[in-house]
């Protein structure tokens, strides 16, 4: 293998470059934007949330966007924020990975004042980060995560086990992987179970799925109508456990180490489950969150998820998405769901495209301009 | 194509079409655990990536493939025929 990233001050190695300006709260959105529309090279992270969230729900916030500003991706950012003393932690939380950092607060200064000094420190940012080059690294050195999404049986047969073998041939090379999508095991949980590396994670694993699905089902709500999906039921999925089994396939057959809260980093290498929503801008915004410099995304009939801090690479066995989403499709496995190729040259492929995509090509999804940035909250705000 | 469809394992209850298979078909049904193929005649379309009934399977049975529980079918199913939400239900969120 044959990478080149960018190495961090804190040693973590990412496969991109961005300078972030970082709304901390909704009401800042603006002032990021603003920014952006000033300076060139940079990357606005609008979002829907920052106000009076309390607890657990509080917690998950910060974390997510202090991971998302730390994430090796990421070589320097800019916070924005109403407020002065969450603005500060976000950007002390992000400045403990040693890359550059400036904070921002809106209160007393306006909109347009905050945006003239955020762009003349997000100009500065910019002129040193593109001096920054890349250089060779290991695939120890990367964390990277998976998922797919509009599922069908075309995965379960052939994307998804293509997936898994390189899941498997990653973690061998010493690499971090993270899977999540946490409700979307019901049916095949006991596999995973089996999977795991000690009995701690076992009993670890099987405590957040039981409260996941115990969480849902104190809403009352049917589930039926949103899982399966009407794509996924289109694409010939019949109920949650076909889906479940055909989405353990992508895992591969590695021992989890872990069990991660959302957005919590892992701590060693290997195959690590996150507890997450199985909606893809939510999980993905998670992994990344957690590290992760590059998601892998199978889909049947047709995701068009990318995400802005992390290239997305989108990998389709399903021979009529490939045929009218091209645009969509970095890696076409077409040939393996008809036998033209068996599951190593598959895999092959795809680890192709991941070395292309760490050295720098861009993805579908980047260059489409998908840059889905959405928040996990728990509960209402206060 | 040298098949039709696809199964997990040998002793799963349903293939997945590679391909839409038109009704009277001879669904040549390769298994991914390298177990000897299998075929069936369709009884009815079956779309790419829908599933077919290898085995007869009687009202409330279970339904496998992957070698496990998808759900149950709620009505009796022919070899050949279409399985899908019309006559197979999750036994674990059954709405």
């Amino acid at each position: 293998m044959r990478l080149t990233g960018y190495r961090r001050p804190d040693g973590a190695v990412g496969v991109r470059n961005h300078v972030a300006i970082i709304p901390l709260d909704d009401l800042s959105n603006a002032a990021a934007e603003g920014v952006a529309r000033l300076v060139a090279g940079v990357l606005a992270l609008p979002h829907a949330y920052g106000r009076l969230q309390f607890g657990e729900d509080l917690d998950l916030f910060f974390r997510t966007m202090i991971g998302t500003g730390a994430n090796p991706n990421v070589a320097a950012a800019v916070v924005i924020g109403i407020e002065p003393t969450w603005t500060r932690r976000l950007a002390d939380g992000i400045a403990a990975t040693g890359k550059p950092v400036e904070a921002f607060a809106v209160e007393g200064a306006g909109d347009l004042r905050t945006i003239e000094r955020a762009a003349r420190a997000a100009q500065a940012m910019v002129a040193d980060a593109t001096e920054l080059a890349r250089e060779p690294v290991e695939p120890r050195e990367l964390v990277v995560s998976i998922k797919c999404g509009e599922s069908d049986t075309t995965l379960g047969v052939a994307g998804n086990p293509a997936l898994g073998r390189v899941v498997d041939r990653l973690v061998d090379a010493g690499a971090t992987v993270i899977f999540g999508e946490t409700s979307e095991l019901t049916g095949g949980e006991h596999l995973i179970a089996a999977r795991c590396a000690t009995p701690a994670v076992r009993e670890a694993f099987l405590r957040t799925y039981t409260a996941y699905v115990e969480f849902i089902a104190s809403t009352g709500a049917d589930l039926l109508g949103s899982q399966p999906t009407e794509g996924n039921i289109r694409g010939g999925l019949s109920t949650i456990e076909e889906k479940a089994l055909g989405n353990i396939q992508k895992t591969g057959t590695k021992p989890v180490r872990s069990v991660l809260a959302p957005a919590e980093r892992p701590a060693g290498p290997g195959l690590h489950f996150m507890d997450t929503s199985s909606a893809a801008a939510e999980m993905i915004t998670l992994a990344a969150a957690a590290g992760s410099v590059l998601h892998f995304f199978t889909t049947g009939q047709g995701n068009v998820i990318g995400n802005p801090i992390v290239p997305v690479i989108k990998i389709s066995p399903n021979p009529k998405t490939v045929g009218t989403m091209r645009e969509h499709i970095d890696v076409d496995l077409t040939a393996l769901l008809a036998g033209a190729i068996g599951l190593e040259e598959a895999s092959d492929r795809i680890m192709t495209a991941f070395e292309r995509t760490v050295r720098g090509r861009l993805t579908a999804a980047e260059i489409l301009g998908h840059r889905e940035f959405v928040l996990t909250k728990l509960y209402r705000s206060a | 194509m040298t098949y039709h469809a696809l199964a997990h394992r040998q002793g799963d209850a349903v293939a997945v079409a590679v391909g839409d298979i038109a009704p009277g078909t001879r669904v040549e049904v390769r298994m991914l655990d390298g177990s000897p193929p299998v075929a069936v005649t369709a009884a009815e379309p079956i779309p790419l990536g829908h599933k077919v009934a290898l085995r007869p399977l009687a009202a409330g049975e279970d339904v496998v493939e992957y070698g496990e529980r998808i759900g149950r079918a709620t009505q009796a199913i022919a070899p050949g025929a279409h399985v899908h939400v019309h006559n197979v239900r999750s036994a674990r969120w059954p709405g």
